[in-house]
């Protein structure tokens, strides 16, 4: 069992506050909101008060703008399904190389069964290219899916300004922005964004729960048909404990963005150069400029992130890393490959997340634990000589095959 | 997180013999670091003897590699390079109580270092004679490019013939859409058309009656055993090999895999397909073990 979690952009705990909120409607209130009776009826106003709540984070101008959905995969897919339905004549999609697989891999499907994806690159920080964007945006294109935080390095996109290009050439936005909800500011009712995707457990709230944003007025097409819920948009009896759980949990978020943007940096901040100023040979990767308060993504050279990730967990430490083998595949992290981070670096990225549980202590214990792990895989490691990397490693290591 | 076992976690926590070998006479270099993995092993072969007096590795790759590694050069201090030779990448799996399927390329990176190393020692050109895919069967450890080869050469046109000639989707069943599409793919290069209808039904074995709740009498539960073995004996036949019952032990099944597949670098997988076809049917834990096992006592192993 980890005792120093920073891993936060995989999930959070739920906050305590959140558990409390729910438990009253597993065995009291356990009604289903539809119902006439008094068991229903309580539901369904914990159920309307959650939807206030939600849409108090999202700055939305709308409770019925909320979509309730079961997680942020579901939420990606119900959004860009719904207006390739909307446009039946549209048959291209724009979207980024740096996407979750909740969004690239549908696009990958949907690219074999003939519709054109264009995917933006990103240059060496993980920046989009707003003119090649604006080249690409016309009337063929049904929906724009881009995210607004990247789940890897945290670099955050220019989402508004993209809805507003897009809007202007009358085609859907939509965002994926689980990584962003709670950590950035939001304000969706002085945006264009047509659709935003939220995921619960990436803030606190329980897993199985999500949102899709749909602003009034944008077309919608549903992807689940069946029972009047969610007005229609989104059938299926309401999972009620974890709406309600959600909901305190977007509350609480309000009340701790200024926390995330000024406290929780502090303590990334302090990580990621207590990390670099000790170990030679990392960098950080995508934009330190423009990213979320709680992600550092450190690339450790020459060496592989899973061996990093086993030496941190046995000090008590979780974290993740975007290296093929903790995936099982045979490439380092899509996010990384787009970003033209070399090889040599991308297999040994290694991200931290925090959130506003973690302490000063416990990330001076990891900036304590980091050297002499990244130090002990190089010792093993056939790149890396008695003082830093073999001169031209490509050339001293020469594989029979490749 | 994987669900590595004791044993390559310990040999990942404190591996064994790390770092250059001066005075070695066989180095043998494998993979790069664009692949993730990348492994020297340096031997001291005594020109004398032909034994292998010392071993060391240097690694850069995940957990399991560096493990596989580690008991790499465990296994082969002490050998003699002809013996050497033929150590296998389940020979390292096993020696490490076994890999998850996705990480069995690290054994057999492992094989081809150690392969390479006497290559170099004898003074010989080593070839690589495999290229390895993205893995699409993790039942049976198949990889796309094992498939992509057989639907080529053998002109395979169903999931069921790739089944019959891979094993590759025999198992869970949760890579029959990925293997359509290689269907799809190789079967457009040569002018045809995948025909999705085709795909024949995949023939269970034919349910027993259970006993009364709680499970099957010992009989049922043997015949049910049987019935599986018999489902996939075709798929076994085809590769030239089979499979006997031999003994049930309480939750060990001891199987004697004869011909072909007693010899395959794929039995150690074989058997885990037939394992995880044995829990689906049985619905409880078992374990299945080769039959030579049950005469073997426990085997000894060297830590130098």
């Amino acid at each position: 069992m980890a005792d120093i979690y920073l891993d936060n952009n995989a999930t959070t705990q739920c906050d305590p506050k959140v558990v409390e909120a729910m438990l009253p409607f597993f065995l009291e209130q356990f009604g289903n909101p539809s119902s006439i009776h008094s068991f229903g009826a309580g539901v369904g106003r914990a159920l309307g008060k959650a939807r206030k709540q939600i849409q108090a984070l999202l700055g939305a101008a709308h409770d019925s703008e909320i979509i309730l959905t079961s997680c942020g995969t579901e939420s990606d897919n119900t959004a860009i399904l719904s207006a390739l339905k909307c446009f039946p004549n549209r048959k291209e999609i724009i979207t980024t190389t740096v996407e979750h697989p909740a969004v690239l891999a549908l696009c990958a499907q949907l690219e074999k069964e003939g519709y054109t994806i264009h995917r933006l690159g990103v240059d060496s920080k993980g920046r989009l290219d707003l003119e090649e964007y604006k080249r690409l945006l016309t009337p063929n294109v049904a929906i724009v899916s881009v995210m607004w935080a990247n789940n890897e390095t945290g670099t955050l996109f220019p989402v508004e300004e993209m809805a507003e290009m897009a809007h202007a050439v009358g085609v859907q936005f939509h965002t994926d922005a689980v990584q962003a909800v709670g950590k950035v500011p939001i304000n969706l009712k002085n945006s264009k964004i047509d659709m935003l995707s939220v995921s619960g457990h990436k803030l606190h709230a329980p897993k199985g729960i999500g949102v899709l944003y749909l602003k009034r007025g944008a077309r919608f097409r549903p992807l689940f048909r069946g029972g009047h819920q969610e007005r229609g948009r989104r059938a299926g009896t309401e999972n009620a404990a974890s709406v309600v759980g959600l909901g305190k949990a977007c509350e609480l978020a309000l009340e701790h963005i200024e926390f995330e943007n000024t406290q929780v940096k502090v303590l990334r901040d302090r990580l990621e150069q207590g990390i670099l100023a000790q170990v030679p040979n990392c960098f950080v990767t995508g934009d330190p400029d423009n990213r979320l308060p709680n992600t550092a993504n450190i690339a450790f050279e020459y060496i592989e992130g899973e061996g990093i990730l086993m030496l941190l967990n046995k000090e008590g430490i979780a974290a993740s890393s975007g290296s093929a083998c903790t995936s099982g595949s045979l490439e380092p992290s899509h996010v990384m490959r787009a970003m033209d981070i070399p090889y040599t670096a991308a297999h040994g990225t290694i991200r931290f997340s925090l959130s506003r549980y973690n302490t000063q202590v416990e990330v001076d214990k990891v900036i304590a634990a980091v050297p002499p792990i990244v130090a002990e895989l190089r010792r093993l490691s056939p790149y890396w000589g008695e003082n830093g990397p073999v001169t031209e490693p490509e050339k001293a290591f020469a594989p029979v095959y490749a | 997180m994987w669900d590595y076992s004791d044993k390559v976690k310990e040999h990942f926590f404190q591996p064994r013999n790390v770092g250059a070998l001066p005075g070695a006479n066989g180095i043998g270099d494998v993979g790069s670091i664009s692949c993730g993995d990348a492994l020297r092993l340096s031997i001291i072969v005594n020109e004398d003897t032909d034994v292998i007096e010392d071993a060391k590795f240097q690694t850069f790759g995940c957990g399991s590699a560096i493990a596989s590694s580690s008991a790499l050069t465990e296994i082969i201090k002490g050998m003699k390079v002809e013996e050497a030779l033929k150590v296998t990448n389940d020979d390292i799996a096993d020696f490490l109580d076994g890999l998850p399927p996705e990480k069995m390329h690290c054994s057999v990176m492992g094989r081809e270092a150690l392969q390479a190393a006497i290559a170099n020692f004898k003074g010989e050109a080593w070839a690589d004679d495999h290229e390895e895919g993205a893995l699409v069967c993790k039942c049976f450890a198949v990889d796309e490019k094992l498939i992509e080869g057989l639907v080529r050469n053998h002109n395979l046109r169903t999931v069921q013939e790739v089944t019959n000639y891979t094993k590759a989707g025999g198992g869970c069943c949760a890579c029959h859409e990925g293997i359509e599409e290689i269907l799809m793919r190789v079967m457009e290069e040569r002018g045809e058309i995948f025909n999705a209808d085709s795909v024949p039904e995949i023939v269970e074995p034919e349910p027993l009656p259970l006993a009364a709740k709680g499970g099957m009498t010992t009989v049922q539960r043997i015949r049910r055993i049987e019935a599986v073995i018999e489902s996939i004996r075709p798929n076994l036949r085809m590769d030239g090999g089979d499979a006997e019952l031999v003994e049930v032990d309480g939750n060990t099944i001891y199987i004697k895999m004869t011909g072909a597949c007693s010899s395959c670098g794929m039995a150690s997988m074989t058997i885990g397909g037939i394992q995880q076809r044995l829990m689906e049917e049985l619905g409880e834990f078992i374990k299945v073990v080769p039959a030579e096992k049950l005469a073997q006592p426990p085997r000894k192993v060297a830590h130098g």
